[in-house]
This record gives C-alpha cells, sequence and structure tokens, in this order.
C-alpha cells in the first residue's frame, strides 16, 4: 500500500512537495556515494597512470599507460592471477558441491531440520581473522587434528607450497558452502511438488530427475550464489593472509595490499586495482548473461 | 539584573580562556613516541616515566603490533599527521624516512653532542646514518639488536649426548664455533621420533623476518647483498659464497620442527620454552622471555651464543633494533629536540640498560656491569660489533618483497636451486634500480 500525503498535510502546510521530500531522503545517499565511492574510483582512476607514492613528498609523475603494461608484463602479477583462478575454481567449485549437496539432503524432512540449518550457517557468520587462526590450528602438524584423524603424521599442509593454497581454499568452502547451502533452499523449497510426483509416475531415475528437474529450477539462484562468491572469491585477502605466506599462495588482492600499503607504489596499486575491477566486471557479465537466459528458460 | 548577567558572560570568559590556555599547555606539554608493541616499548614507557617527573612533559610511548608497524607509520607519514612526534623506526627505513622528507635531519644535533663517538659505530650507521658514510644523521641510536641463538645447555651438557657426539662427528659438542657445527649439531639433535628437534630459524616471509636469518648466514659466508653505495649486486648478491650461505641456509631448515615454514621470533622463543628444539635463531630482544623462568620452564637450562663464524672466517650478524628520529610533520619538534638531548646523557643511557633496553651507548655496552647484567648480555655486546644490515634505500620493501619471493620457495619448498634463486634476485633487483634511476 503507498501512503501519499494528502493535501492537507503538516508536510504540504508547510511547503514540501512529494518530489522535495523523496529528494531529501536521496541525497544524502548519492551525497555519500558519491564522496566515498565515485570520488575516490575516479581518483585513483587518475593515480593510475602516475608514478606515485602516497608516503613521498615526490611529486607524482604522468607516466600514461606504463603503469598497466609494467604490471601486464610482470610474470609475478601473472603468477598471482594464475593462483587466484586456481583458488577460485577450487574454492567456489567446492562450495558450490557441498553447498547443493547439504541443501539436498535438507530438503527433505529430517529431526531437528530447522536447529542443523542454524548450527550449519554458523561458519559463514564468524570472522575470516578468526576462522584463518583456527584452521591454521587445525592444520599443525604437531598437535593439530586434522593430521590425527586422518594419520597423516607430520604433514604441513600451509608450508608445503603444493598443498597451501588447497588447504586454504578447503577452509573457504567450509566456511562459505552455508551460503550455496542458504540460496539452494530457497530455490529447492520453489521446485513445485507435483513434478516429481509426475517423475516418480514416469518412474524417472533419481539422476534424472536431479538433472532434468531439480537442477534448471534451482540454476538462477545457484547461479546468483555463484556470482557472489566469484567476486568474493577473487577478492580474497585475510583467509590467505592469516593462513600462509608462500607465494603459492599469494592471491592477487595481497599483492595489491603489499604493492600499496607495503611497497607504497600508489599509482601502480591503482592501475593493479583497476586492471582486478575489470577482469571480475568481465566475468560478472559472463555469469549474468547465463542467469538471464537461466531465467528466460 | 543586567550587572549580574554581566558577571556572569565575564566569569564564563575568563572560564573559556583559562581553560584554553591550560589546555595549549597541556597539549605542548605532551610527546608521542611510535613503536612496535613488544617489550622494549614497555621499557621505554617506564623509562621515559622519568623525563616527565623531571619535566612534567608527558611522554607517550603508543604501539602496534609488528606485523602493522610499517604500514602504520608510513599511512601516517603519506597523511603528514602530527598523531606521533618521534617513530622508533626499523633501521631499513632511514632512506625513505631521510630522502622523502619524514623524519628531521638531526646532523648538527649529532655533531654537537658527539654521538658518532658515544653510541657503538655499527649502531651509528645502521639506524642513523644515510646515505651510507654521508656524515648526515637522521635518528639516535635507541634499541640495539641483532640476531643471535639460544640453545639447550643441558643438552649440549649431557655427558652421554656429548659421547655420542664425538663418536659421530670427531669433535667435542659445545656452542658451535662455525656454520658446519651449527648444521652438525642440528643435525645431532634432529629426533623426529622423540619430538625433537635440531634447529628453530626465521621462515615468516611477510616482512623482514627469512631475509634476517638468511642474510646474516650469507654474510657470515664471505657473500653480500650488494653494493649499497653503487647499488651493484650482479656478482654479489649472486655470488659462489651468497650461493654457499643460501644453501646452508637450506640446509638448517630440514633440522626444524614439522610445519616451520612460517614462523618469526613468537615461535622462535616457543621452540625453546616447549623444549622443541636443540637451537633457536631470534633477536636479542626476544630473549628476555627465555631467561625468564615465569616464560620458559627451561630457563635454567637456557644459554645464548652469537651467530656462528662461516667457512672463511667472516663473521657477522643481522643487524635489528631501531633508532628514534623525529617525525617533520610534528609541531613539537622543539620539545623533542630536548627530550633526544635527555634521552642520550650517560645516567639516562645507564637506566635504559637497568629497565632491559638494549642501549647503543658505547660506554655502557662495554662495560662489565652491562655485559654481566643477564644471561645473553655478553653474546649481545659480541654481535653488535659485527653487525651489518639489510638496503636501507627508499626501495627496499620492494626489495624485500624480491627477496621473500625468490628465496621462499627454495627455502621452504624445496623449488629450484639456490643458484637460480639468487640469480633471479639479483635480475630483480637490478631491475629496480634501474626503476629508480639509482645507476648513473
Amino acid at each position: 500500500m503507498i501512503t501519499r500525503l494528502d493535501a492537507g498535510s503538516a508536510a504540504v502546510a508547510r511547503g514540501l512537495s512529494d518530489l522535495t521530500i523523496r529528494n531529501l531522503f536521496i541525497l544524502p545517499t548519492i551525497a555519500f556515494l558519491i564522496v566515498f565511492n565515485i570520488f575516490p574510483l575516479i581518483y585513483s582512476l587518475g593515480y593510475s597512470f602516475y608514478s606515485y607514492s602516497a608516503s613521498s613528498n615526490v611529486e607524482a609523475l604522468f607516466v600514461g599507460l606504463q603503469n598497466y603494461r609494467d604490471l601486464l608484463s610482470d610474470p609475478n602479477v601473472w603468477n598471482n592471477f594464475t593462483v587466484t583462478a586456481k583458488y577460485v575454481l577450487v574454492s567456489v567449485g567446492g562450495q558450490m558441491i557441498v553447498g547443493f549437496g547439504l541443501a539436498l539432503l535438507l530438503n527433505r524432512p529430517i529431526p531437528f531440520k530447522g536447529f542443523i540449518t542454524t548450527l550449519l550457517l554458523l561458519p559463514m557468520m564468524m570472522s575470516a581473522a578468526v576462522i584463518g587462526l583456527f584452521w591454521q590450528l587445525l592444520y599443525s602438524p604437531s598437535w593439530g587434528v586434522i593430521n590425527y584423524i586422518f594419520n597423516l603424521g607430520d604433514f604441513a599442509w600451509l608450508s608445503d607450497p603444493d598443498v597451501a593454497l588447497y588447504a586454504v581454499a578447503i577452509t573457504d568452502i567450509w566456511m562459505w558452502s552455508p551460503f550455496v547451502m542458504l540460496l539452494s533452499l530457497a530455490g529447492l523449497s520453489a521446485v513445485p511438488k507435483y513434478l516429481y510426483e509426475a517423475a516418480a509416475i514416469d518412474r524417472a531415475s533419481a539422476w534424472y530427475t536431479l538433472t532434468r528437474i531439480t537442477l534448471p529450477l534451482v540454476a538462477p539462484l545457484l547461479l546468483i550464489a555463484l556470482i557472489f562468491r566469484t567476486m568474493e572469491g577473487f577478492k580474497t585477502f585475510d583467509l590467505a593472509f592469516i593462513m600462509s605466506t608462500q607465494p603459492t599462495t599469494e592471491l592477487i588482492a595481497i599483492r595489491l595490499y603489499k604493492l600499496a600499503f607495503q611497497e607504497w607504489q600508489t599509482g601502480e596499486s591503482c592501475a593493479l586495482a583497476y586492471i582486478v575491477l575489470i577482469m571480475v566486471l568481465a566475468i560478472t557479465n559472463i555469469y549474468v548473461k547465463y542467469l538471464n537466459q537461466a531465467k528466460a528458460r | 539584573m543586567a550587572r549580574t548577567a554581566g558577571r556572569t558572560l565575564v566569569s564564563l570568559i575568563a572560564g573559556v580562556a583559562l581553560t584554553s590556555a591550560f589546555a595549549a599547555r597541556a597539549v605542548a606539554e605532551e610527546l608521542t613516541i611510535f613503536w612496535a608493541e613488544w617489550d622494549p616499548a614497555n621499557y621505554l614507557q617506564e623509562l621515559v616515566n622519568d623525563y616527565t617527573k623531571q619535566t612534567g612533559v608527558k611522554v607517550t610511548v603508543e604501539t602496534t603490533p609488528w606485523s602493522d608497524f610499517q604500514t602504520k607509520t608510513f599511512r601516517e607519514f603519506a597523511a603528514k599527521g602530527g598523531t606521533y612526534d618521534m617513530v622508533v623506526g626499523d633501521s631499513q627505513w632511514l632512506g625513505a624516512g631521510s630522502t622523502e622528507g619524514h623524519y628531521v635531519d638531526l646532523t648538527e644535533f649529532f655533531k654537537k653532542n658527539n654521538l658518532d663517538k658515544l653510541m657503538l659505530p655499527a649502531t651509528v650507521a645502521g639506524y642513523a646514518e644515510y646515505p651510507p658514510g654521508s656524515k648526515k644523521y637522521w635518528a639516535i641510536p635507541l634499541e640495539g639488536d641483532a640476531n643471535g641463538w639460544a640453545y639447550r645447555k643441558d643438552w649440549f651438557e649431557d655427558p652421554k649426548e656429548k659421547a655420542a657426539f664425538k663418536a659421530k662427528y670427531g669433535y667435542e659438542l659445545g656452542v658451535p664455533q662455525d656454520y658446519k657445527q651449527l648444521r652438525d649439531i642440528a643435525e645431532f639433535f634432529h629426533r623426529p621420533d622423540q619430538k625433537r628437534y635440531g634447529v628453530a630459524i626465521y621462515t615468516d616471509n611477510s616482512y623482514d623476518a627469512i631475509a634476517m636469518g638468511v642474510e646474516q648466514t650469507i654474510f657470515s659466508y664471505g657473500g653480500d647483498l650488494g653494493n649499497y653505495s653503487t647499488y651493484k649486486v650482479a656478482g654479489l648478491v649472486n655470488s659462489k659464497e651468497a650461493i654457499e650461505g643460501l644453501k646452508a641456509y637450506r640446509e638448517l631448515y630440514k633440522f626444524t620442527p614439522p610445519g616451520w615454514g612460517k614462523v618469526f621470533f613468537l615461535e622462535d622463543n616457543q621452540a625453546i620454552t616447549e623444549g622443541l628444539a636443540a637451537m633457536s635463531m631470534n633477536f636479542f630482544a626476544f630473549f628476555p622471555a627465555l631467561a625468564n623462568p615465569a616464560t620458559n620452564p627451561h630457563a635454567k637450562d637456557t644459554g645464548f651464543f652469537a651467530n656462528p663464524k662461516g667457512p672463511t672466517g667472516a663473521h657477522f650478524a643481522a643487524l635489528g633494533g631501531q633508532g628514534v628520529s623525529i617525525i617533520s610533520y610534528s609541531k613539537k619538534r622543539d620539545a623533542s629536540m630536548k627530550f633526544l638531548e635527555w634521552f642520550i646523557k650517560d645516567e639516562t643511557q645507564k637506566k635504559w640498560a637497568e629497565l632491559g633496553g638494549y642501549t647503543c651507548s658505547t660506554a655502557v655496552l662495554k662495560s662489565d656491569a652491562f655485559r654481566k647484567a643477564t644471561p645473553y648480555n655478553e653474546a649481545f655486546y659480541q654481535s653488535m660489533l659485527m653487525v651489518k644490515d639489510f638496503w636501507a634505500t627508499p626501495e627496499y620493501a620492494e626489495l624485500l618483497t624480491q627477496m621473500n619471493q625468490r628465496l621462499y620457495p627454495y627455502i621452504v619448498g624445496d623449488k629450484g636451486t639456490a643458484e637460480e634463486a639468487l640469480n633471479g634476485l639479483a635480475t630483480d633487483w637490478e631491475n629496480t634500480f634501474k626503476k629508480y634511476h639509482r645507476y648513473k
């Protein structure tokens, strides 16, 4: 129901029209967005064309596209992108499988369903820093419970350069699968029951029911989860930064942090931030295209 | 009525004026020193309380965790903020601090007070002078520090262990005199089946931990990180000696406790307190915890020694520690200068050493009282006579990142060879110096 100001209202009496009131509500938000989002975005775009260090008193020098050229020809940066891509693939892939699997399990009548769902949601409500430190202990070769359970002896998860990235990804899967589970549950509960009844009458196999009924109908919500988790995956900093300092776990966000706040290469770090932004936007656009196709079906 | 109102107004104005005057006085009489969060910062706070008693000027030592120290300091520099009046900055920051205008030039102060004679030469070169050899000074050496070693005396002195060691290696088990002995002892005590390990070394590559451990090994093997005056690195950082030094560090890593791939001072002290390792590398500033029975159950059995010699007799230790600089954006530079005048006095330096601070005053350091004050002071003194530092150029952070990226996979991940790692590092550093137009 829309409440409209009638002619005798106090606002009108003071001379405030509907339009003015609307603008009064919108303007602070727009001002906030301009000051804290749009202005820094444009400002940092400008800096990306300069050789500039915010921590020095040296005048910024216009270098055109040099920062972008340097970054894109730096094998270390490409290595960071490769590591990030690998991480996103493993971590988001794992979250989709585990999250959707959990949702399928919970989408059936089981005792204490609400309580179990709440428990499963707990990891994503915790701070990434706490989870990172907590999993560091779990992975510890000396007293970690993971090596104890799987009888792995002194296996050093976070010190082994070939394994460390996967160890961090496993932690991320543990933390964020519940998010995928939540969206999948919402999708699953919206699938009409009669479709399953019809499939049962036709003696359709479980696989057929999953691939022809469940997945196509849940796909739009799964794609939304995929978009969110991919974007977050590309931005991952906290978990990897806390858990490991291996070059093989140096995600692009960590490289960006080092460039900006350890080496104070402000111009170059702005350029790198834009490269990451463009990549994330491109990937998101591909997903959105598929999302629209899925919705249209 | 009007008269009463008038009086009230006058009283109010007078009150406000008085309050403002007091507030201004209070502000003028407060100094803030920024440092990392560790025991020496607590000792410094205790020391400066004396200054407050003597002068009425309140001095606060504000701290932040080590992991955040560099970032937070340079963020403050970037903002040209006046939050801190002085910073006890890392030796590597000298280049950036001086050439980028963050530090006040203390050359006159240094000369007037003869500090180049009063302070240990290595600390003057390491914490105060930039560029090297220029006789321009930007800090007062405050906390001397070097990388040394702690060891389990009871393990070393056990007659059975001594006999077994002699039978295996052909010489007496004792404090290692060179890197070969260090390696042998690490190997000898490395018994994973007994949850006992040979050695604990730095491996964390998020800032300068692994670099400090490696550089002192390279220096002691006769290698170098480059020529700090000409910026020449090719043939120096990847010299035969440097390669051998890196190999030696990699060799030591084999005898560390499991999962020792990301450790710094905390874990290296834990290696001793938890009875994990026979020897542990650490900066001397972290050793008070090992000599204290309240924090180390093996305190009475813990000994200390300076970094041993390399195969050619070269003998170095990585320089830690910091100097105190006046931040050029501070509005209380004169008051800070007065504080420094008080800090360099002999009696202040003595008190600083008594509280647990590592004074850089030559007279205090050389005194028997200091050298016998703790079980580690003698080793500290010996180390301070042979310290050598990392690059202190403004671009040091980039050099550090590149060193971490090149060496860590070889040491911890066993990827590639020492030669490949150091050749790669020489190329990286050369490119960085070219970028900053260091070659004329």
